[in-house]
């Protein structure tokens, strides 16, 4: 018996007779550890005054935030406050792993494009935001780039209604109008029937081996069937401008500049990372397989589709998984340039009533959470990547 | 029936055409293949000339290198005079000037030890032994041991306290990481799950929280009687947050060992301690070299994060330096002057790691 598991065990070394008093013992003196730091703490909690507990969550907070998504106002407890604080770091998150994952792929595709000077720059751009550290980004995007924007006086306008300003930047509001509903209802239906077409055009060209182009088929039924229902529902959205009044920019929607300066900071710097993920996963894929292609004169855009773009995911997705885990963490360094996250409202909390111990649990349980999230998603991703391999 | 010899006349070589031409040639293939490319190129040097020529006019030719903010605010230029003056604040911080002899020197043996890993003179044993006697002997000098006059650590700042983070950092945590590693990986059941969750859990939270945790909760955790000052703890969280880092590239190297290299040497007769720390760890830390290298530069960079617990770190003191009033308004040169050292210190490290790289796992270093 004791044969068959040594054979069968992952390592050569196998256990031993002792090994399990060993574990014992290192199990032990981890508790004791443990055991000691809980001990330690209650008696230093206990000496400087500070409870212990949640209770303090529904205490009224009295800090004022600066950017909220939710409704809110200093007089609502501290777990309300550390609420607006998770949503303000998924939306960050949120908006920047879109656009870095846009600009990722721009930048990685330049990279290897036949195109010198293209291919150049976006070297130094990948060389260059990868060797810095992201706060002296961010403190430069928020107290360089954006300070030197003008006053809102004189605004920068991009188009009407688009404002660039030291002061933050603003935008027009969509606001839904009556029949905002019907007009989404049918855009829904048109993305299903869109997808029901899709899905079609493939079965018909596996059955039949004719080809529909079903993808630009079904986008061309959204497309359709939504201006449709928007003209039918009678412009459900009209926008609100922003308007110059008093020393500022009143109504509209408007972007704080730490805000802007953490989004642009994030996305910059992760798109470098993302940016060389696309450039290695592209460069895995052997060049006799476009040559293949090329040969046997595959249209260019197939090629890519078919050949070089399922090869490099799978090399490109794992990777990029661990660089959207990251930006979520890095969108903690908020605190620095004075976004209201949650590293900086729960800062906040343990300056006032020193409950650092929950607040860090807090953090640690929320972090883990969205990181178990996002690998879990992108695994889905990812196991899609991988079937094409046979 | 001619009995004629016909002779063979080549014609005239044409001229080479022009895409052989070799510097229309390359132009041709690398920058105007086809519309696209040429529409691309020709946007891409739009958006170039648009600022490079500025940049560049204030950088260097409208620039003032010496003279005071005044002359500064005339030339209209970076005011390179700004970095001169706060040059000591921005390398050591407030440590002691008539003192700062301590860590030039510290600094002088830093790089000559770094061209000598560099130029591959050290090796093995010695270039090991080197990176951990040097830091020891660099963190006395600067504390001043030994009858020295003592600096306390508060007034340690500055670049120097950035390259001490990382470089105690790195060092520690490199041990550090290969335990955890070899815990996860060839472990008892328990060991393996304590490594596991010590490895997940500081990896799925962002440094800033464990820096918090080191600063505000570490006192906490200890007996009252134990003090430990605020620098040690933060370097404390340092190492703990790149253990975690460093065990997961290093368990990368421990699952490219083949097991027969174990085997092979138990069958020996090699006690099994010996076989894991002369066999595979030092094959497995060849295999990671690259990666491990990637790791430093990001312990590196995250240094910058000190100064959300109230270390004065080199963009600390960058930050304090632009928002001098004797000096208003250059913050972008203070700004600029940071990138360009994080850069160059980022950078020399990547190309090290590139080279290693080349090198190969293979290869006796």
């Amino acid at each position: 018996m004791s044969k068959q598991k040594r054979i069968a065990s992952k390592t050569p070394f196998a256990p031993k007779i002792g090994s399990i008093v060993l574990q014992t013992i290192i199990l032990g003196i981890v508790l004791a550890i443990a055991y000691l730091l809980f001990a330690n703490t209650q008696q230093n909690l206990s000496a400087k005054g500070i409870k212990s507990g949640f209770d303090f969550l529904w205490e009224e907070a009295g800090l004022p935030i600066g950017d909220t998504l939710i409704e809110y106002n200093p007089s609502r407890g501290y777990g309300y406050a550390f609420l607006v604080g998770i949503l303000n770091t998924l939306l960050v998150s949120f908006l920047a792993i879109i656009f870095a994952t846009i600009l990722g792929v721009l930048v990685g595709v330049s990279r290897v494009s036949n195109n010198w000077l293209l291919s150049k720059c976006a070297a130094i751009y990948v060389e260059t935001l990868r060797n810095l550290p992201l706060l002296l980004t961010l403190f430069f995007v928020y107290t360089v780039v954006l300070a030197a924007l003008p006053h809102p006086k004189e605004a920068i306008e991009i188009a009407q209604g688009y404002y660039l300003s030291n002061r933050g930047v603003y935008l027009p509001r969509p606001i839904a109008q009556q029949g905002f509903g019907i007009f989404l209802s049918a855009v829904a239906v048109a993305l299903g029937v869109g997808l029901f077409f899709w899905r079609w055009s493939i079965q018909y060209k596996h059955r039949t081996g004719r080809t529909v182009s079903g993808f630009w088929g079904g986008f061309a039924i959204v497309v359709v069937i939504s201006s449709l229902a928007y003209l039918a529902a009678g412009n459900p959205v009209s926008s609100e401008l922003p308007i110059y009044k008093g020393f500022n920019f009143r109504g509209g929607l408007s972007l704080k500049p730490e805000f802007t300066a953490l989004l642009v900071g994030l996305v910059i710097y992760t798109a470098a990372f993302i940016g060389e993920n696309v450039r290695s996963g592209i460069q895995s894929v052997h060049a006799g397989q476009i040559e293949a292609a090329n040969a046997l004169g595959v249209p260019r855009g197939v090629v890519v589709r078919k050949v070089l773009l399922p090869q490099a995911l799978r090399v490109t997705i794992p990777a990029t998984t661990n660089d959207y885990a990251s930006l979520v963490k890095n969108s903690s360094l908020a605190v620095a340039i004075g976004y209201p996250d949650m590293v900086s409202i729960g800062g906040t909390i343990i300056g006032q009533n020193g409950q650092a111990v929950e607040i860090i649990a807090m953090w640690m349980a929320i972090y883990l959470t969205i990181n178990l999230v996002i690998s879990f998603v992108m695994n889905i991703v990812n196991s899609r990547a991988q079937i094409a391999e046979r | 029936m001619a009995d004629k010899t016909l002779t063979f006349k080549p014609s005239a070589a044409r001229p080479a055409p022009s895409t052989q031409i070799k510097a229309l040639a390359w132009l041709r293939s690398n920058l105007f293949g086809s519309w696209f490319d040429t529409l691309i190129t020709l946007l891409i040097s739009a958006i170039l000339i648009s600022f490079v020529p500025d940049l560049l006019k204030w950088l260097f030719i409208d620039a003032t290198y010496s003279g005071d903010d005044a002359i500064c605010r005339i030339n209209g230029g970076a005011c390179w005079p700004f970095i001169g003056d706060k040059f000591q604040v921005l390398m050591i911080g407030v440590y002691p000037q008539d003192l700062a002899w301590r860590p030039a020197v510290s600094a002088i043996a830093l790089i000559l030890l770094a061209y000598l890993t560099y130029s591959n003179r050290l090796r093995g044993a010695v270039l090991i032994a080197a990176w951990f006697i040097l830091p020891i002997i660099a963190l006395f000098l600067i504390r001043g041991s030994f009858g020295m006059q003592s600096v306390d650590q508060s007034s340690w700042g500055g670049l120097m306290l950035s390259i001490m983070l990382a470089l105690v950092g790195v060092i520690v945590s490199i041990p550090c990481g290969v335990m955890l590693a070899l815990g996860r990986h060839y472990g008892s059941p328990v060991t393996k799950v304590l490594c596991v969750t010590f490895i997940e859990l500081l990896r799925g939270v962002p440094l800033i929280t464990i820096l918090f945790m080191a600063s505000v909760m570490m006192p906490l955790f200890l007996p009252a009687e134990l003090v430990i000052n605020n620098l040690l703890r933060i370097q404390i969280g340092m190492i703990l947050f790149s253990s975690a880092y460093m065990a997961e590239v290093v368990r990368g190297g421990l699952q490219a060992i083949l097991k027969g290299q174990a085997e092979a040497s138990l069958s020996l007769g090699v006690s099994p301690a010996k076989t894991v720390a002369m066999i595979i760890v030092p094959q497995a830390l060849r295999h990671v070299l690259p990666p491990l290298v990637g790791r430093c530069i990001a312990l590196f960079k995250d240094t910058s994060l000190v100064i959300i617990v109230g270390l004065l770190d080199f963009l600390g003191m960058i930050k304090g330096a632009a928002l001098d009033t004797a000096w208003l308004g250059f913050q972008a040169e203070a700004y600029v002057f940071a990138a360009f050292v994080y850069w160059a210190v980022c950078y020399s490290l990547s190309l090290y790691g590139r080279k290693l790289e080349q090198r190969g796992p293979q290869s006796n270093r």
